[in-house]
């Protein structure tokens, strides 16, 4: 058999010109878009007035001037604090979720996955609205108590870890859920009918089982930790990785900027490859479907209260964003100072939405900006999609890893990379310099997106079987006409769910906005900011139910957020 | 894929049969144009179809899983070669309705895939393929996803319906008792070789090598030394005092010459207990133990140095017990190689 089953035997049905052309468009663009602006930042940080230099990375890990390496050591200590916080409660909730039923329990498992609703400036604000110093909390209590002094304020490191537990949890709690759920309640019972104690049972079988959850998990929250832009913006937390990029880049210091963006990249992408070996090597599945584990029900009364009251009490605080956001957003601008709550209620912000020129031209922007991105990233992600999934070439792999690696890479870095690569004419710009122009925000959300719409393009096609595409030829049928009328409605629901996820990150997009928005055309979120800054606290609360309206939307869409709607936070 | 050569005649069921990884599927594949083979050429009658894409062949092919296009009707899957055939609609509908009514499925066109059995599904893969009037029509071990039950009755209604449209067909199968029930001829195969190519009594009786002889069918295989050969017929001296009269005959290729090493086939209902007084060919062997098989008994009988597998019908309710001793008589002897 060897010699002619070698042979590609799908290459065979495609048409030959289309998959070469598909391979070269696939190929070109993630060099040009994502490769070579990330390979300009690592030049552009070597570059030195006579030739390549090393010396802007040995002034990072200079002693003498701590602030780099501080910033790296934040930034890691955040995310080693974030991984542990978040695991704590995911895991926690997902077991409280399977395997203990009581009233309320159906409510909180739907709320459990609010937060990721929120895009990633809003998520931070309704956090400061709500628990920072002049945060409704603090001040509340402080009002029944007649205390002195808010009893206590959401602020720097701390601040960021709790957004970051917040925002993060349900990387922990999906993936700690699912396994709970498919983990057969057989084994539990074979192990029990073995002889082995509630220790052992848990020792030696669930938690075993429950290991990748929790590795891919950590993982998860690590990465995107690192990347975090947002809160320690907001918090006021200046040593991170991201904020010293931001300055850097603010302060017009491109090389540095770079070679700090180097470095973060560096690390992200090991995680990328260090999530990529073990999601290879993830032995540990049950071999038969599980059915659900009866829930035990907790009958004591006074159990049962405390059960019930701890329940509503994280309904309420997982719902308390998105009302905070609402009551927020039918305030009157700038006239809530020192109150617990707004004082003065309106309408206005929502009329002025779509009344106001000026108040819908971000809307506008983001929208238009967003719609063109996801096209971009349907036509690029799912050509790339099939060409891994189908053709039988060389250099599959890079393909692979290139495609994916917006998805590790922190907004702000992706921000940099196209700065230095599009701050001058390029073949990938038609000649043109893109930064301060229009086009580059599209292009940063493109980017960011295309992971997004490859990886729900191609978890679909995995799941299609390669003979169906052969049964089409074989009754006839062109590549093209297969493809339409086969391929294509069989991959469908798997390329809308990612372009709805890719357009809704785009609405939200904000830590690569800020860095290369224009004034021309900018986007909801940095219109939010501005808004915010200038204590317009009504218009930026309607603008973020507006983004969270949004999102919403695409999840109820796309349906099972369990499954790929996560959107990356920044 | 060693070299292979077939020739399938206009209207014949063919059978490519080989235990997995021998190389069946991949022929079918090339057959099909999903394959492009490294050497060689295929031929559809005169025209040399070798670089022809599949969608340009005109074969029609039933997958091992059937591929139905799980978006579409039955209806609609039994059409889709015709649409792209821009066949017009009148002509469209009755075609479809015809092909459903052939495999008795007409009552169920507006269903969709996943509301089908397997049978169902099987029979739906059948007519998609029919409809077109394929050149060749190519099964790919359509029944392997069956219970044995609907197997053969499936069997028996792809037999049916193909000798009714009387279109060319390659089968490809794993299961040698299907291949001898359906086909006009079958190629025997192992490791991307082919071993024999004949009708299914010529492959069962007269195997070409060991292997054809071991995998169709049970077998008992003897070597021995072929110490006289004369006319039509030898002796073989097969060790410990066993020595059998062969025929030599009706064996294609020169026979072989006295001296030489041979390979005996000898079938398990070959056996029969010997008259008294019977001496040809006959021998005596100890019961070691059986197992009950309906129209006959299998004995494993210990005899001449050896253990035989023997097929005895089975007179009342008595066996013959382990320990007896009963003399066999060598009914049919084939000499392989």
């Amino acid at each position: 058999m060897e010699p002619a089953a070698s042979r590609p035997a799908l290459l065979r049905a495609a048409s030959p010109w289309i998959s070469y052309a598909a391979v070269a468009a696939v190929a070109v663009a993630l060099l040009g878009y994502v490769v070579l602006p990330l390979l300009a930042t690592f030049r552009e940080g070597v570059r030195g007035p006579h030739g390549l230099t090393a010396e802007q990375y040995r002034a990072f890990f200079s002693l003498a001037h701590p602030a780099n390496l501080e910033s790296l050591r934040t930034s890691l200590w955040i995310s080693i604090l974030s991984v542990l916080t978040c695991g704590t409660v995911g895991v926690t909730l997902a077991f409280l979720l399977n395997r203990i039923e009581f009233p309320g329990r159906r409510a909180l498992e739907i709320v459990s996955l609010v937060p990721l609703a929120l895009p990633p400036l809003i998520g931070v604000y309704t956090f400061v609205f709500l628990y920072a110093e002049s945060g409704i909390v603090p001040r509340g209590l402080q009002a029944i108590f007649h205390l002195h002094a808010a009893p206590f304020a959401l602020r720097g490191l701390v601040g960021v870890v709790v957004v970051h537990t917040f925002t993060m949890y349900p990387y922990f709690y999906l993936a700690a859920a699912a396994a709970l759920a498919g983990l057969d309640p057989s084994l539990e019972e074979a192990a029990g009918n073995l002889g082995a104690g509630r220790w052992h049972v848990w020792t030696r079988v669930i938690l075993p089982l429950l290991t990748p959850a929790l590795v891919a998990g950590s993982l998860l929250v690590f990465m995107v930790s690192m990347a975090s832009y947002t809160a320690p913006l907001i918090f006021g937390v200046d040593r991170t990785m991201t904020m010293q990029i931001y300055i850097s880049r603010t302060n017009g210091d491109l090389t540095l900027a770079s070679v700090q963006a180097t470095i973060l990249s560096a690390v992200s992408i090991g995680f990328l490859v260090a999530m990529r070996w073990y999601q290879g090597r993830r032995i540990y599945r049950s071999l038969s479907k599980g059915t659900a584990a009866a829930r035990a029900e907790v009958r004591h009364p006074m159990a049962r209260a405390l059960v019930v009251s701890a329940a509503a009490l994280l309904v309420l605080i997982l719902i308390a964003p998105i009302l905070v956001l609402v009551l927020i957003s039918f305030s009157k601008d700038a006239t809530w100072t020192v109150q617990v709550l707004p004082p003065v209620y309106t309408l206005q912000n929502y009329t002025r939405l779509v009344t106001d020129r000026q108040t819908w031209l971000p809307i506008r922007n983001s929208l238009d900006m967003s719609t063109l991105s996801t096209l971009g990233d349907v036509l690029l992600g799912v050509a790339a999609a099939y060409v891994i999934a189908r053709l039988a070439i060389r250099g599959k792999g890079l393909l692979d890893i290139a495609v994916m690696l917006p998805w590790a890479l922190p907004g702000t870095v992706v921000g940099i990379n196209l700065i230095t690569a599009f701050n001058q004419p390029s073949v990938f710009s038609l000649g043109r310099i893109l930064v301060g122009t229009f086009w580059i925000l599209p292009l940063a959300y493109f980017v960011r997106g295309l992971p997004l719409v490859f990886r729900s393009t191609s978890a679909t096609m995995a799941q299609l079987d390669p003979a169906l595409e052969e049964a089409a030829a074989n009754l006839g049928a062109s590549w093209w006409y297969a493809f339409r009328r086969v391929t294509l409605p069989l991959i469908g629901r798997g390329v809308l769910a990612g372009a709805l996820l890719a357009f809704a990150q785009g609405v939200g997009e904000f830590v690569a906005s800020i860095l290369i928005y224009t004034p021309a055309s900018r986007p909801l979120s940095v219109a939010i900011y501005n808004e915010l800054y200038s204590f317009q606290f009504g218009t930026a609360a309607a603008y973020g139910v507006f983004q969270v309206l949004i999102v919403l939307v695409v999840l109820t869409i796309v349906r099972g957020p369990s499954r790929n709607g996560t959107l990356p936070m920044g | 894929m060693h070299d292979a050569d077939l020739v399938v005649a206009p209207g014949e069921f063919f059978t490519l049969l080989g235990p997995s990884g021998c190389g069946k599927t991949t022929i079918l594949r090339m057959l099909a144009g999903f394959i492009l083979p490294s050497a060689g050429r295929i031929l559809f009658g005169e025209q040399d179809v070798t670089r022809v894409p599949p969608n340009r062949r005109g074969t029609a092919m039933v997958f091992q899983n059937y591929a139905l296009f799980p978006h579409l009707s039955v209806f609609e899957n039994v059409a889709f070669g015709l649409r792209i055939r821009r066949v017009s609609a009148a002509d469209l509908r009755r075609r479809v309705g015809e092909a459903l009514a052939q495999v008795r499925l007409t009552h169920l066109e507006g269903r969709r895939i996943d509301q089908l059995s397997g049978g169902q599904q099987q029979r739906v893969a059948l007519a998609r393929a029919l409809v077109v009037q394929p050149n060749v029509l190519l099964l790919d071990e359509p029944l392997s996803n069956l219970d044995a039950k609907l197997r053969e009755e499936t069997r028996a209604e792809i037999r049916r319906i193909q000798t009714a449209a009387g279109i060319t067909t390659v089968y490809v199968t794993h299961d040698q008792a299907e291949a001898m029930a359906i086909s006009d001829r079958v190629a025997v195969m192992s490791s991307g070789q082919i071993h024999q190519i004949g009708t299914p009594p010529e492959v069962y009786y007269r195997p070409a090598t060991r292997f054809v002889a071991e995998f169709i069918g049970k077998t008992n295989l003897v070597e021995g030394t072929l110490v006289a050969a004369s006319g039509g017929s030898g002796t073989v001296d097969a060790g410990d005092g066993l020595r059998l009269e062969v025929p030599l005959d009706g064996r294609p290729g020169p026979g072989p010459a006295a001296g030489a090493q041979v390979l005996l086939s000898i079938r398990p209902e070959a056996f029969r207990v010997a008259a008294p007084g019977e001496t040809r060919n006959v021998f005596a062997g100890t019961v070691r133990r059986y197992e009950f098989g309906g129209a006959y008994t299998e004995y494993t009988i210990a005899g001449g140095g050896r253990d035989w597998t023997v097929w005895l019908p089975r007179e009342g309710l008595d066996a013959y017990a382990a320990g007896i001793t009963l003399r066999l008589a060598v009914a049919q002897v084939y000499v392989v190689a």
